[in-house]
C-alpha cells in the first residue's frame, strides 16, 4: 500500500485531534470542558504518534483502498449520499427508498441489463423491499416518515 | 436462586413469542455472510423502543445467542462463516458436508452450541448476582477507571494496533461529550444542528456497523453469485445425539475454553472457537483426522463460539464493561431503556434482569430445534446475493436510524458515521472500541465530574483518582492490558520483518 494512503487519514485526524484539543481548552465555562480536556490531551498525542509514523512509512496495520475497489465503491456510495442527504427527505421516505433500491439493484446485479426479466426481478424485489419496510415502520411501529413530493 | 422466581415471565405469550421469532431471525441473519451478530442486534435496537425493556432485551438476546449459531449454517453448507466467530467450523463442518456428512455436521453443530450456550448462561446466573453485589463497592474514580478499562481493553484487543485501537477509543469519548451540556449549560462541539442534542447511540451503533458492511459488499462490484447449498440428507438426530455424547472431551474443551474467553473482555467468539478447535485436536486421539471432516472439529467450535456468549455479558451486568462487540451494542439497547449494569439492575430492576437471563437460557434450547428445522431455509436465504443484501441493509440502517427519534439528523450522523469508519477501518482502526468510547464515555465523565467533586471538598483529585487499592489495581489492570498489547505488537513484527528476510534471502 502507498505511503500516502496512511498520510491523509492520520494526518486528518491529527487535525481533528489538535481542532478538539485547542477548542477544550479555550471554550468556557472550564468546567464543562474539563473531561474533553482530559480526553483531547490523550487523544492528540495518540494522533500525533500516528501521524509521524504515516510520515515515516512505519504504518502498517490496515489494507488500504485499491483503485478497483474504490471504483466499486463509487458509484453505491453515490446512490446512498443523494439518498440520505437529499431524496428521502426531497422526494419522500418510501418514494426515494425505492429509488435508491432499485438503482442499487441495477448498478451492482451481474445480470445482464439487456434482458428484460432481469429488470422485472428488480422491479419485484424492490416492491417486495418497500412493501416489507411500509408494513414494519409505518404500520407495525407507526414511524411518521418525511413525506415529501411523493410519498 | 432468585432466577427461578422470575422463570414464568418468559413463558407469557409475548416474551415467549419476541423469543421464538428473535430465534428463528437470529438463526437466518446469522446463516447470512456479511451479516454479523453485532449488526443484526444494532438493527434490531430501533424495533426494541416501543417493547417492555424486558421484552426489548429478550428480543435482542435471542438474536444475539441465535446469530452464533446460525452462521454455523453457512460455514458448514457454503463454505462461507456466516460470522467470525464461525471460522473454526468451515475447517471439519464443511468437509463433513461434501462427504455427505452435511446433516451430521448440522445437527452436531447445533446440539453443541446448545449444550456449550446452557452451561455458558448457566456460569452468568451464578456469577452475576455476586459481582454484582461486589460493585455495590464502587465509588465515582473506581467507576471512572472501570470506564476507562472497558474502553482500553476493547480498544488494545480488537485491533491490529495498540494505538490505533486507543486512538479510536478517544474517538469515542470525544464524540459523546458533543452537544448541550446539561449540568454546566454549556454548547460544546455543536458543529452542525442535528448535533445539538449529542449523538444518539442507536443511529451511530447501527452507522458504524452497519455501514461499513454495506460498503464493503459494494466493493465486490458485479459478481456473479457464488457458491451453491450442499444438498443434505436424512440424519437421525438420536445418532447425532450420541456422537456428541461419545466426543464428550471436545465438548468439555469447547465449553470450557469458550467459558474463560468469554469472561475476558474484548476477545470474543472468533478466537474462542479456533483455540477450542486447536486444544480438541492437540487432546484428541484422533488428531490426523482433523481437518478432513471430524466431527470432534464441529464440536468444539461451536461449544466454543457459545458458551462464550453467557459469559461475556457478567462483566457487562455487573460493571458496565461490556465482554464483546455485541455485548457493548447490547450495553446500548439497556442504557436507551434507563437501565444501567451494576447493582441497579438486580436491585430495582431484578424483573428486567432475571426475564433476560432466564429468556437466553431457554432460547439455548429454542435455538437448537429451531436450527434443526430452518437450517435448509437458512442455507437459501444465505444465498441471497450480496449486492441485494447490501441495499437491504441499507434501507434497514436509514429507516431504523430515522425511526429512533423521527430526525433526519439522526440519519446524517448515521451516515456520517458509518462511512467514515468504512474508510477508517482500511487504515486498522476498528469500530468496537470507538462504540465503547461513545457508550463508556458519559459514564466516565458522570464519574470523573462527581468523583472531582468529592475530591475538592476532601484530600484533591489526585489522591482520590490515583490513591485506594482499588484504584490502584484498577490503574495497574489498564496498564498491563495496553503494555502486555503493544509487548506483543512489537514482537509480532519483530518476527514479521525476520519472515520478510527469510523470504527475500530464498
Amino acid at each position: 500500500m502507498r505511503q500516502w494512503q496512511h498520510i491523509i487519514p492520520s494526518g486528518a485526524i491529527a487535525a481533528l485531534g489538535l481542532w478538539v484539543c485547542y477548542v477544550s481548552f479555550t471554550q468556557k465555562p472550564t468546567q464543562a470542558f474539563l473531561f474533553p480536556r482530559l480526553i483531547s490531551s490523550v487523544f492528540v498525542i495518540l494522533a500525533l504518534w500516528t501521524f509521524g509514523r504515516a510520515l515515516l512509512g512505519l504504518s502498517r496495520a490496515g489494507t488500504g483502498i485499491g483503485r478497483t475497489m474504490f471504483l466499486n465503491i463509487l458509484p453505491g456510495l453515490l446512490v446512498a449520499a443523494v439518498y440520505i442527504f437529499w431524496a428521502a427527505e426531497a422526494l419522500g421516505f418510501y418514494s426515494g427508498s425505492a429509488l435508491a433500491f432499485f438503482t442499487l439493484l441495477s448498478l451492482y446485479d451481474p445480470a445482464s441489463h439487456g434482458e428484460v426479466k432481469s429488470w422485472v426481478r428488480r422491479i419485484v424485489i424492490t416492491a417486495g423491499f418497500i412493501l416489507v419496510m411500509y408494513l414494519l415502520f409505518a404500520k407495525l411501529l407507526s414511524v411518521f416518515t418525511p413525506r415529501g413530493l411523493f410519498f | 436462586m432468585e432466577f427461578i422466581y422470575y422463570f414464568g415471565e418468559v413463558f407469557t405469550p409475548i416474551s415467549f413469542m419476541l423469543l421464538v421469532g428473535g430465534t428463528i431471525g437470529g438463526l437466518i441473519l446469522g446463516a447470512t455472510p456479511g451479516l454479523s451478530p453485532t449488526m443484526a442486534v444494532a438493527l434490531l435496537i430501533p424495533f426494541t423502543f416501543r417493547l417492555e425493556p424486558a421484552h426489548g432485551l429478550i428480543l435482542l438476546g435471542a438474536a444475539y445467542t441465535s446469530t452464533v449459531a446460525g452462521g454455523a449454517v453457512s460455514a458448514i453448507l457454503l463454505k462461507i462463516p456466516g460470522a467470525p466467530a464461525n471460522i473454526a467450523t468451515t475447517l471439519d463442518g464443511h468437509t463433513m458436508a461434501t462427504q455427505g456428512r452435511g446433516a451430521e455436521a448440522l445437527q452436531l453443530s447445533f446440539l453443541s452450541s446448545a449444550a456449550g450456550g446452557v452451561f455458558g448462561v448457566l456460569l452468568l446466573i451464578f456469577l452475576t448476582p455476586m459481582l454484582a453485589k461486589w460493585a455495590l463497592a464502587f465509588g465515582p474514580s473506581h467507576l471512572f477507571w472501570l470506564a476507562i478499562l472497558g474502553v482500553t481493553v476493547i480498544g488494545t484487543l480488537d485491533t491490529n494496533s495498540v494505538v490505533k485501537g486507543l486512538l479510536s477509543g478517544c474517538m469515542g469519548m470525544w464524540l459523546a461529550t458533543i452537544g448541550f451540556d446539561d449540568i454546566m449549560g454549556a454548547q460544546r462541539f455543536i458543529v452542525h444542528p442535528s448535533l445539538a442534542g449529542g449523538i444518539s447511540i442507536v443511529p451511530a451503533l447501527i452507522g458504524l456497523f452497519a455501514i461499513p458492511q454495506v460498503l464493503a459488499m459494494f466493493a465486490r462490484g458485479r459478481q456473479p453469485v457464488g457458491s451453491d447449498v450442499i444438498a443434505v440428507q436424512k440424519h437421525p438426530i438420536g445418532k447425532a445425539m450420541r456422537e456428541m455424547t461419545r466426543r464428550w472431551r471436545a465438548l468439555g474443551i469447547g465449553t470450557a475454553i469458550g467459558s474463560i474467553i468469554g469472561l475476558i473482555p474484548g476477545i470474543g467468539g472468533q478466537i474462542a472457537g479456533l483455540v477450542a478447535y486447536d486444544q480438541a485436536k492437540k487432546f484428541s486421539s484422533e488428531r490426523q483426522n482433523f481437518g478432513k471432516g471430524h466431527s470432534e472439529g464441529v464440536i468444539a467450535a461451536e461449544s466454543a463460539n457459545n458458551a462464550m456468549v453467557g459469559p461475556s455479558l457478567v462483566p457487562l451486568l455487573t460493571l458496565s464493561v461490556p465482554g464483546s462487540p455485541t455485548a457493548a451494542v447490547l450495553l446500548g439497547g439497556l442504557l436507551i431503556h434507563g437501565i444501567f449494569p451494576g447493582s441497579d439492575l438486580f436491585d430495582n430492576h431484578p424483573d428486567v434482569a432475571w426475564t433476560f437471563i432466564n429468556s437466553m437460557l431457554i432460547g439455548q434450547v429454542l435455538m437448537c430445534i429451531f436450527g434443526l428445522y430452518v437450517a435448509g431455509l437458512a442455507a437459501r436465504v444465505a444465498q441471497v446475493p450480496q449486492y441485494v443484501m447490501a441495499a437491504v441493509v441499507l434501507g434497514l440502517a436509514v429507516f431504523g436510524s430515522y425511526s429512533v427519534q423521527n430526525s433526519m439528523g439522526d440519519v446524517y450522523v448515521m451516515a456520517a458515521l458509518g462511512i467514515g469508519m468504512f474508510f477508517l477501518e482500511r487504515f486498522g482502526f476498528t469500530a468496537a472500541p470507538l462504540v465503547l468510547g461513545l457508550i463508556l464515555g458519559p459514564i466516565a465523565e458522570a464519574n470523573f465530574t462527581q468523583g472531582s467533586m468529592i475530591a475538592d471538598a476532601t484530600d484533591g483529585r489526585f489522591s482520590y483518582f490515583f490513591g485506594g487499592t482499588l484504584n490502584i489495581v484498577l490503574i495497574l489492570i489498564v496498564i498491563a492490558s495496553v503494555a502486555y498489547l503493544a509487548w506483543m505488537e512489537v514482537l509480532q513484527r519483530r518476527q514479521d520483518r525476520a519472515d520478510q528476510a527469510n523470504e527475500a534471502k530464498a
